[in-house]
């Protein structure tokens, strides 16, 4: 199986345990899984990308352009200037809750993310648009939103990948005070990406 | 043996400790810092492994474990050998006993640097030998070689990995355990030891003859390849080395037949393995980041041995000069090369503006305080103000915009004095993080008292190594090799220089540290403010602020400080509970009170 997915957002939202998650996920299985991730500058507020390739084709560790088979966004703007990536019939996840930048308060443009949203909707030939607020309403925070959108692709069933593999790495990885509640967050997900499985 | 998944970086280190390494020292600096980091983690207490307070004393450190027989590992970004190059180039016509690797992380783009330099270009002129990892598997592996090379020809020798393989993940399998080397002990010899202009007239010599010996061993090292398909003659060539290697394999697993060669040892050039690999070849496209190294060298081979070969890449326009490459790129180089249609990428309808996301320093951080305090009291006020590297970069932004240069480790210190010598009547500020102080920022302050200079130094003393990830430094009071010391204290350093007036303050504390400047500014001589807060993203904080309905909606705490937690929602300014860490500044910045729930509180 070659896979390629790409995890993108906003420095601080948690896409880099998502794909540590993914990756593990994926090793555990036996497939041969590079992975890159965005650090230093960037961190600060700024875009966030990591890149999980799974197969033995991946040489480059990060995906290039048109050869994601799955985006996860974890804000609607960083799915749009990552759609290049995307394939053809790639599916792209996404929350639809904006993360405003700082200049954003500074200079209004009345940015909300409805105009990215509606984007993805023309371009995207599979879509799964998510509401992190809804998502992680049951858990208290949103700060779970990354184990819950990993679910949502879990449940779509397009990367070959079970729920059991995804709780035996939550187990080991995550820290044991919140190993719980990543674990529902995961099964809430899974819930939701099942109603848009990828046939 | 197990598997461990893990970064670039970890596996240089986890290769080093496989290598038997016995002294570990560097300097934090993205994108090398994980290495020591993945070192202090997995070693046993056999290794000493430090941060050393720059890169020339970790050389220095390093090169002496060498001189006494030991494995010695030193690592830092590439600006960072440029602090290293002192000692670097005299030790190159010393040698070593033991095994000795210098890493020296490149960062081409840069993304998170001051300069695209080329470490295999400063390995020819160092005279010593240059690895050149392509993934972070090959790094485990070259790292060992690395060392092996290093004692067999005893000379230090780099080691170049790029931001992608520093930064990339994979799997390698690494033993249960480590065993550090057995060594010597240093042997007293003056004749080998002690350079003199004598001593190097006579190493170049031997120096110049071994590089000859090295190449033509790394004409047959595992990692220089040549991969054709079939055997089949093709007159095509791509010559490539490191992160390239694999953007070109991306496209050319699908398209063999061009030959690939890759050269993993840029200095010595491998000579015979190279124009062995060019048998029947008469064209060959370049692929290489930073400077064109590799071009020049089948360049000069060229015409060396006459042969008839056309020599595409950088120097001919056919690959970018500068900035990275990536996959895409690269295919559509080699595209253009063997005449196929480059192929286009997928057309979607064009985007929406997107929002721009600049780096900004975080929420609660207190250097937005330092500079706001800064700012303020020198409002309509002359002033320079000379920053430095680190977080506190990031007080160029607007809205705050309080950094006038930035030049280089320390260098805001003495650029400070520079503009006092050519204006006068300015007031001069250098802004330096804690790190950097130790770092390079102390002799710029002798400088600044034996010349008599008027400026006020500012540290913004955050208690870590913020940028670079939260690097423990001389005045953290903690060491790699988790011992707890005796912390090195700004203030008495300062003092011992000679600096009359200091002050520290809590810059959150937004009158106390605007009377500090104040009282600092209306002073001659060097003085010297301490804005002692810890860095918000260790020392973390529940507090919230919260607006109350006496909010008037003047958005001043926006306009005047730019914090992410500050919004506007629906027309009206509200707080980001999810960012704000009750750090109190806006309260003390609103002119109705309206902002409470900080630390002000």
């Amino acid at each position: 199986m070659n896979k390629n997915v790409l995890i993108c957002g906003v420095g601080g939202q948690g896409t880099v345990l998502a794909s540590k998650l993914l990756a593990s996920a994926h090793m555990r299985l036996g497939n041969v899984v590079h992975s890159a991730e965005t650090i230093g500058m960037a961190q600060r507020g700024g875009s966030v990308t990591s890149h999980v390739r799974i197969g033995n084709e991946a040489h480059s560790p990060l995906i290039p352009l048109g050869k994601a088979d799955v985006i996860m966004a974890f804000e609607p703007a960083e799915a749009v200037r990552s759609i290049d990536y995307l394939k053809d019939d790639g599916i792209v996840i996404v929350n639809s809750v904006p993360v405003k930048p700082t200049t954003e308060s500074l200079h209004d443009t009345g940015y909300d993310g409805t105009v990215m949203i509606e984007y993805l909707k023309k371009v995207c030939k599979h879509l799964v648009v998510v509401d992190a607020g809804e998502l992680c309403a049951s858990l208290g925070s949103d700060r779970y939103f990354n184990v819950a959108v990993l679910g949502v692709l879990v449940g779509t069933k397009k990367l070959d990948i079970d729920e059991e593999t995804v709780v035996a790495e939550i187990k080991e990885r995550v820290n044991a005070r919140f190993v719980e509640t990543n674990l529902k967050a995961l099964h809430i997900g899974i819930e939701t990406g099942g109603k848009y499985e990828v046939k | 043996m197990r598997q461990e998944y893990v970064m670039g970086n970890g596996a240089i280190a986890l290769g080093a400790l496989v290598a038997g390494v016995n002294v570990v020292s560097g300097y934090p600096g993205t994108p090398s810092s994980e290495i020591i980091e993945t070192i202090a983690k997995h070693s046993n207490k056999d290794v000493h492994v430090e941060w050393s307070v720059n890169e020339k004393a970790a050389l220095e450190v390093a090169a002496s474990g060498a001189y006494a027989g030991a494995r010695t590992l030193v690592t830092m970004k590439q600006v960072g050998l440029n602090v290293a190059a002192d000692p670097l180039m005299s030790l190159a016509y010393v040698g070593v006993k033991g095994g000795m690797v210098i890493v020296s992380a490149d960062d081409p783009g840069p993304i998170s640097s001051q300069t695209e330099q080329d470490t295999r270009a400063f390995a020819e002129f160092a005279r010593i030998p240059v690895f050149d990892p392509s993934s972070p598997e090959e790094a485990y592996e070259m790292i060992q070689d690395a060392f092996d090379y290093s004692e067999k020809y005893q000379t230090p020798v780099l080691f170049r990995p790029t931001t992608r393989v520093c930064h990339a993940y994979a799997s390698i399998e690494v033993p249960e355990e480590y065993k550090v080397k057995e060594y010597e002990g240093f042997v007293k010899d003056s004749g080998k030891w002690v350079i003199f202009p004598r001593l190097s007239y006579m190493n170049h010599a031997k120096i110049e003859k071994r590089n000859v010996e090295i190449g033509e061993d790394f004409s047959n090292y595992r990692f220089n390849t040549v991969e054709v398909k079939d055997d089949k003659a093709s007159k095509k060539a791509v010559i490539t080395s490191g992160i390239s290697y694999a953007y070109t394999k991306e496209f050319l697993q699908y398209h063999k037949d061009v030959k690939l060669i890759r050269i993993a040892t840029a200095h010595p050039f491998p000579e015979s393995f190279l124009l062995e690999a060019l048998e029947g070849v008469d064209e060959v496209l370049c692929i290489e980041e930073l400077s064109p190294y590799i071009e020049g060298q089948v360049l000069r081979i060229a015409g060396k041995h006459h042969l008839s070969l056309k020599v595409y890449g950088k120097l001919t326009g056919h690959v970018p000069a500068s900035g990275e490459n990536n996959a895409n790129m690269v295919e559509g180089v080699i595209c253009r090369f063997i005449g196929m249609k480059v192929c286009k990428g997928l057309e979607r309808e064009e985007k929406p503006a997107l929002p721009v996301r600049p780096p900004v320093l975080c929420a609660g951080c207190p250097h937005r305080a330092s500079f706001y305090a800064v700012k303020k009291a020198m409002k309509g006020k002359k002033s320079y103000f000379c920053g430095d590297i680190g977080c506190y970069t990031l007080g160029n932004a607007m809205p705050l915009d309080m950094v006038d240069t930035c030049l280089c480790m320390g260098a805001g210190i003495t650029m400070a004095q520079g503009f006092h010598w050519v204006d006068k009547e300015g007031t001069c500020f250098a802004f330096v993080g804690d790190s950097t102080f130790f770092a390079s920022g102390m002799t710029g302050v002798v400088n600044a008292v034996y010349n008599n200079a008027d400026m006020i130094l500012c540290v913004l003393d955050n208690s870590t190594t913020a940028m670079t990830g939260h690097q423990p430094h001389p005045g953290t009071g903690l060491n790699m090799m988790g011992q707890f010391v005796d912390k090195v204290s700004i203030p008495k350093v300062l003092e011992g220089i000679g600096v009359k007036k200091i002050v520290t303050v809590n810059p959150l504390d937004l009158n106390a540290a605007i009377k500090a400047v104040e009282e600092c500014a209306a002073l001659d001589g060097v003085k010297a403010i301490i804005f002692k807060s810890p860095c918000i993203a260790i020392e973390k904080s529940d507090k919230k602020a919260a607006i109350s309905d006496k909010c008037i909606q003047c958005k001043k705490c926006i306009k005047e400080i730019g914090c992410p937690a500050l919004c506007v929602t629906d027309g009206k300014v509200t707080i980001d509970t999810n960012l704000c860490t009750g750090c109190g500044l806006c309260s003390q910045i609103c002119p109705v009170n309206a902002i409470g729930g900080g630390s002000n509180e």
